[in-house]
């Protein structure tokens, strides 16, 4: 063969490499706006469709600002603030999950597994029950605390190399404890509010109001770019922390900067809608069999979270017999994906 | 000249873990006298402190009618403490034999969310009444997650590490809770029924639901006890044990069989408890070794010993109310937990 030949032959390859590229880059994209349309079709079906009907014509009125004969409340006070919230919040749950399975390399390590959504959930459920808050001092003290906690796990687990594994086990630890600590403070709210605390535990979109989605939709807009910016540095990550820093990561740094983004995201939504399960736990994986196990998912994972909390909700709220919170619906969800899990697992020989 | 004794590494550890029979029967005496102390505690302390005359007085029959009405309520709570505790204590310590694994408890592996699940899941649809359907309904779920979860955690390469199983552990767990939710919510009417299976706690204690869960727990007691020869066998190894002539398969079986009867009837006595099997067994290990026909009993008036007194201690603090004994062995095992984890290199997870 010759030296022409040889080059040839690498350029027929590098052209295939392209095309391959350009071709991933293009269902890539189709997904992603596939997943869109889905959010946006979803969202419009949770305005028109409730206990009353409105037509598109009375939603869209609404959404101009006009005044419609009983459509301005129920839809511009009560549907709107909803869909938005559950669209902001599952967004953020998606997006900080899959942050944190790409960082321990792990889909059973979501943040709602390794126990810091209940830091967020304790601290939150102690400014409801116990000192009787509520709004944004109740966002503020849920995201303080859920800092806190993933600084702990951190700190704890930072004892020579492989902070990944020790990580996870340290946060099952805490999860439990906390766990225990929040039943304990819902355990004190009088007996009429246990129910509600009940559905709080589980995650709710109950009673959502504009000044419950605003700080959620906030926190999406600044850190949800600055997750997407680290995602290339997360991604080296994966092939372990030697490559990593071989590849110029800043192994400790990033990690640090993603911990904090994401346990913002996290805790942000977690005072708006309680802990609502599995989200963060669901959206990566579905996120990655779409697009691709080695591609970023951190988008698409938000996306996903987006269109599970808000079909789940209008589930939980009108498809099925009792009206279940949305939490209840994802957390049944996340049973058959463990299933999943077991039989791609036999299928591949894989590790989970 | 003396000979330098020549050993490897590990037969230093097991010199480390092995104790003489003199140390373990000291020990063994010094926490009879801990457990005689907290059930006298257990039995006097609470929103109406009894001072022990008054104690002795209504145990025989006569005294004061508020002192004597608080002391009967008491004992059958302190017994049931006890009973819940070593049953707990022994069977995390068959737990972590049988899977080989230092993480191993029913509460962190999910297996008592199963049992509750299915209580509730019971109650809620054919109305369960009696605690001796409970404990056959919570053996079952808990036999039925324990081996969803081992399976979970054995997949893919390594087999079931400590770490794939306290994760498929966790998430069970988290599943089951949402059934819990998903069963409970739209029902008011068994709301306040259900709610003592969401966490544990001693409080609600009656003779009839001991008796009616004792057979279950002595039988899953014997089965544990009996395991304990195959158990140190299984710990060398599944090779070795067979090779030693143990039916290494009917051993696991066997052994786990009375773990989750254990566990199962525990759970079902007292709702959902966690840590206490995982903490039990490695102080038991600190003190009398690795042996299991000395560290199952040992587990059992370890346990017995520490549910009861995380009981009084949820009395104390939380006073003039009390603390569910499931919240207080939380917050005090997590710790525990977490220093294990930090203390074993993580090749070992």
């Amino acid at each position: 063969m010759s030296v022409v030949d040889r080059i040839r032959s690498s350029d027929g390859a590098l052209a295939r490499v392209v095309a391959g590229r350009r071709r991933r880059s293009a269902r890539r994209r189709a997904i992603l706006l596939g997943l869109g349309v889905l959010i946006v079709a979803a969202f419009v079906v949770t305005l028109m469709v409730g206990r009353t009907f409105y037509g598109p014509d009375e939603v869209l009125a609404v959404l101009f600002g006009r005044d419609v004969q009983g459509a301005t409340f129920t839809v511009g006070r009560l549907r709107l603030p909803r869909a938005v919230l559950a669209v902001v919040a599952g967004a953020a749950f998606g997006m900080s999950g899959a942050a944190f399975q790409t960082m321990l390399r792990n889909p059973l390590a979501s943040p709602d597994i390794i126990g810091i959504t209940w830091g967020s959930g304790a601290a939150a459920a102690f400014a409801i029950v116990v000192l009787g808050l509520g709004g944004a001092p109740v966002s503020a003290i849920a995201i303080v605390a859920g800092l806190a906690v993933a600084l702990a796990i951190y700190l704890l687990s930072r004892r020579g190399g492989l902070v990944g594994l020790r990580l996870v086990l340290i946060g099952i630890g805490v999860a439990a404890m906390l766990h225990a600590v929040t039943l304990y403070i819902l355990s004190k709210a009088p007996d009429w509010e246990a129910q509600e605390a009940m559905r709080w535990l589980a995650g709710s979109l109950n009673g959502a109001n504009w000044q419950s989605a605003a700080p959620v939709l906030v926190a999406l807009t600044v850190l949800g770019p600055v997750l997407v910016l680290l995602a290339r540095d997360l991604d080296a990550l994966r092939l372990g922390d030697d490559t990593a820093a071989g590849l110029g990561v800043r192994t400790e740094r990033t990690r640090l900067l993603v911990l904090v983004a994401a346990v913002g995201l996290l805790a942000f939504a977690t005072a708006a809608t309680g802990p609502i399960a599995f989200v963060a736990f669901l959206a990566g994986p579905i996120a990655s069999r779409l697009v691709g196990a080695d591609r970023p998912v951190l988008v698409p994972a938000a996306l996903i979270g987006a269109l599970l909390v808000i079909v789940a909700d209008f589930t939980g709220q009108f498809l099925v017999g009792a009206r279940y919170p949305v939490g209840v619906i994802t957390g049944v969800l996340g049973a058959p994906y463990l299933l999943f899990l077991i039989i791609r697992s036999n299928r591949t020989g894989g590790s989970p | 000249m003396t000979t330098v004794p020549v050993g490897t590494a590990s037969d230093a550890a097991a010199e480390r873990l092995r104790r003489p029979t003199r140390v373990r029967l000291l020990w063994f005496a010094a926490s009879l006298a801990a457990l005689a102390l907290i059930v006298a505690a257990s039995v006097a302390i609470g929103s109406r402190d009894v001072p022990l005359p008054a104690i002795v007085a209504a145990l025989g029959g006569g005294g004061d009618g508020l002192d004597a009405a608080a002391v009967q309520t008491r004992v059958p709570r302190t017994v049931l403490a006890l009973v819940v505790g070593a049953a707990l204590g022994v069977s995390g310590a068959v737990m972590q034999g049988v899977t080989r694994n230092p993480l191993a408890d029913p509460g962190i592996l999910g297996i008592n969310q199963g049992a509750s699940l299915a209580i509730v899941a019971g109650i809620a649809t054919v109305g369960l009444t009696s605690a001796t359907q409970y404990a056959w309904v919570a053996i079952a779920g808990a036999a039925v997650s324990a081996v969803v979860v081992y399976t979970i955690g054995s997949l893919g390469r390594g087999g079931a590490t400590p770490l794939k199983l306290a994760l498929a552990g966790a998430a069970t767990t988290a599943v089951f809770s949402s059934f819990i939710t998903a069963i409970v919510l739209p029902r008011n009417d068994i709301n306040s029924v259900v709610r003592s299976w969401e966490i544990g706690g001693v409080g609600g204690a009656r003779w009839d639901v001991l008796t009616q869960v004792a057979p279950f727990l002595v039988v899953g007691l014997l089965l544990s006890l009996g395991s304990a020869r195959a158990l140190n066998s299984l710990a060398l190894g599944d090779d070795l044990a067979a090779g030693l002539g143990e039916r290494v398969a009917l051993a696991r079986i066997t052994a786990a069989l009375g773990a989750v009867m254990l566990c199962g009837a525990a759970t079902a006595a007292a709702g959902p408890i966690a840590f206490v099997g995982l903490v039990v067994p490695h102080l038991c290990r600190l003190l009398v070794g690795v042996d299991h026909r000395w560290l199952l009993p040992y587990s059992a008036v370890v346990g017995a010993a520490l549910l009861a007194a995380s009981d009084v201690l949820g009395r104390i603090v939380a006073r003039p109310a009390e603390l569910d004994v499931g919240i207080v062995t939380a917050v005090v095992g997590a710790p525990v937990f977490i220093a294990i984890v930090r203390r074993r290199k993580v090749r070992e997870l």
